[in-house]
């Protein structure tokens, strides 16, 4: 052992109450690196971090977090620059309601708007900082193919999902010179209790895979991928079809 | 709340059940289930290796567990785990194991749950040993039909213990569990098989090793007659001091269901000579794993679509010690004669009572096998049914899908005390499967 220990890593896990949130964690875990769970529900996220502790022998926190809530994040990225190791972050909280609910109701509108777009802008202008003056790390964010097109069937979400993938192209850039990498992994259909149970699924993959595919592409320093990756050329087909013609399928 | 339409079929895949299926992902999800429920059944889903319909209320809600998988404490001073119901035995050996310790009894399975052994009692190959799951359970968090979550150990409410021990999810979700382990000094077993001659060679055997080895089972031929009735391989086993390198196992998978006409009495027949073959004249002795000497047959996945689209029946009794030898050969000599049953039968001793009311086991002898399902199946059941009755025996609540009402009563005289417990926490009913309603557990007209 005549190289230096590398050193300790925290992987900060936004929205970790979700199965994807949960598979990532236990990975990261066995991988080695502490685990800090963020998310609203903090009765479960302690039975996560029991978890995740026992099976892989890690350092597992839980944090109290509220996409929605702007006000408590600077708060919140206060206490993860307290935090003694370095920390790297994945970003996956997202509300996902039916189109139809959010026409009828602005609630749920904004409650997309919110979670989605804002709730990641905001937490992420006040981590962005820590990443900086950290020098280097990851950020990992979970997206959607949704946001690749306005599409009849889900475009407010889409709209969300796609201004993320813009901010994070630019945030990609801000911290490009400071060493950290930004991944955006843009997922199809998940098997997660967010779409158990919906129609018209096909060809779906596992939250384990998915985290998996997460970790992979941010070890490899990707920029964007699609998760799985087919879901490239389902995408590239879909951004092809021209307007005038696009305007008239209901998908 | 969301649900998605499935169709379930117990592991046997003789009926499917449509149900509304919800898989929660935390404790408080699955409560939201219950609380909405209002008049439709309810019953938990685990793992789907239970034979029949003791998961599935066709109509009703299936409420999946299979996410509610977290270990949420490990306690080596009291020798304690604590966990969710939806994870699986595999994935709790591969945590006991590299840490010295082992679950208390281990089903032929690793894809069962730990809340569907805990619901069925499960017993394993040291039951003589060591009992059932059940004596080992230190308490667990119950959730109840009026949508709360109550802490439940003997000493606390003896009687819903009791009731949810073996109690096939009828008193209501289990949604944590502490159980106490075993110490098990590595992942190996040191295994000894030899040929058995035939039945009473078997038991022979059986009182000379039952209380030394930790460990023991008998594979019988069958489909054997007449003087060879009863033959097959003996394995005694113990854990062994030394461990072997951990191999990543060998996973096949049975593709589509395969054509029902290839297990027929030629190929089983074969199979069966070859298995008993294999070992040789003077017994072998060899060092297992684990993981394929408690769940040999894990290493083909779906094996149950061998036995084609059609499906199969499993079934299971126990009879008690005395008489027992006798109660096995009546039932060995009606199914070698109907010639239909199909690989190796299951032969082994166990221990003592279970600790809950519709517990399975009795000291004595049991006794396990697969039926393809195919005219005349009905019949023999029925008949190995009344076998079992007549030796004071009773049928496995987790194989059965073709049970008496009246067969199953007589079996568990423990039912009255089930029924007041039932009447007390659930009483609408909302706890249901359709293997309840078939053999009327929760007593007459529910």
């Amino acid at each position: 052992m005549s190289e230096t220990a590398p050193q300790k890593r925290t992987w900060l896990v936004l929205g970790a109450s979700s199965s994807v949130g949960r598979a990532f964690a236990r990975l990261a875990a066995r991988q080695g690196a502490d685990i800090v769970l963020a998310g609203r529900d903090t009765d479960d996220l302690n039975r996560t971090a029991a978890d995740v502790a026992l099976r892989a022998g890690v350092f597992v926190d839980v944090v109290a977090f509220d996409a929605e809530d702007f006000d408590s994040h600077a708060d919140f990225a206060a206490d993860c620059a307290r935090r003694d190791t370095a920390i790297d972050v994945f970003l996956l909280f997202g509300a996902m309601h039916e189109q139809d609910a959010t026409d009828e109701d602005f609630d749920l509108a904004r409650q997309t708007v919110n979670v989605n777009y804002l709730g990641a802008v905001s937490i992420l202008d006040r981590l962005a900082p820590i990443l900086e003056k950290q020098g280097d790390g990851r950020l990992v964010v979970l997206s959607s193919v949704a946001g690749d097109r306005g599409r009849r069937k889900n475009y407010l979400y889409g709209s969300a999902k796609g201004a993320l993938n813009l901010y994070l192209q630019g945030l990609r850039a801000r911290l490009f010179p400071a060493g950290v990498s930004v991944t955006t992994v843009k997922a199809g259909f998940l098997d997660t209790d967010m779409t158990f149970g919906l129609p018209g699924l096909f060809l779906v993959a596992s939250p384990e895979a998915c985290a998996a595919a997460c970790l992979r592409l941010s070890d490899k320093g990707r920029e964007t991928a699609y998760f799985p990756n087919f879901w490239f050329l389902i995408m590239t087909i879909i951004k092809s079809i021209p307007e005038p013609i696009f305007k008239r399928l209901s998908i | 709340m969301r649900f998605k339409q499935l169709e379930l079929s117990g592991w046997g895949r003789t009926t499917a059940a449509a149900v509304s299926a919800y898989r929660p992902e935390r404790i408080s999800a699955a409560a939201d289930l219950v609380r909405a429920a209002g008049a439709e059944n309810v019953v938990a889903y685990g793992g789907g290796r239970s034979y029949g319909d003791s998961a599935v209320r066709t109509g009703g809600a299936a409420l999946l567990t299979e996410r509610l998988d977290r270990i949420l404490a490990f306690d080596e001073t009291e020798q304690v785990v604590v966990c969710e119901p939806g994870i699986t035995v595999a994935d709790m050996q591969a945590f006991l194991v590299p840490r010295g310790y082992s679950l208390p009894a281990v089903p032929g399975t690793g894809f069962a749950t730990v809340g569907g052994i805990v619901a069925n009692d499960v017993h394993g190959k040291n039951h003589d040993r060591h009992g059932s799951i059940g004596d080992h359970v230190c308490w667990f968090d119950l959730l109840m039909a009026d949508g709360t979550v109550k802490q439940v150990a003997p000493d606390n409410d003896g009687d819903l213990f009791a009731a949810t021990i073996g109690g096939v999810g009828l008193t209501g979700i289990i949604v944590t569990v502490c159980i106490k382990v075993l110490p098990m000094p590595s992942n190996a077993v040191q295994v000894t098989e030899m040929r058995v001659r035939d039945l009473d060679h078997f038991f022979e055997l059986f009182a000379e090793h039952r209380d030394r080895a930790t460990y023991s089972v008998g594979w019988i031929d069958a489909l054997a007659r007449g003087a060879k009735l009863g033959r097959g391989v003996l394995e005694l086993a113990d854990p062994s001091p030394a461990g072997i390198p951990d191999k990543a196992p060998r996973r096949l998978r049975v593709p589509f269901d395969m054509p029902g006409i290839l297990l027929n009495r030629l190929t089983m027949s074969a199979f069966n000579e070859v298995y008993y073959r294999r070992v040789p004249d003077g017994g072998e002795v060899s060092k297992k794993s684990l993981t394929a000497f408690f769940h040999p047959l894990d290493a083909l996945h779906d094996w149950n679509r061998l036995y084609g689209r059609a499906g199969f029946h499993q079934f299971q009794c126990v009879v008690p010690e005395e008489g027992g030898a006798s109660g096995i050969r009546s039932l060995l000599e009606e199914i070698s004669a109907s010639g239909s049953a199909s690989f190796l039968a299951v032969l082994k001793t166990m221990g003592g009572e279970g600790r809950g009311h519709l517990s399975f086991p009795v000291r004595g002898y049991t006794l396990a096998l697969d039926f393809p399902a195919r005219a005349g199946v009905t019949d023999l059941l029925q008949r190995l049914e009344d076998i079992t009755l007549d030796y004071g025996g009773r049928i496995y609540l987790a194989k059965d899908s073709m049970m008496s009402e009246a067969g199953f009563a007589r079996m568990y005289p423990a039912l009255r005390e089930f029924r007041a417990v039932l009447e007390h926490v659930d009483p609408k009913g909302l706890f249901m499967s359709d293997q309840a309603l078939r053999l009327g557990i929760r007593g007459p007209g529910r």
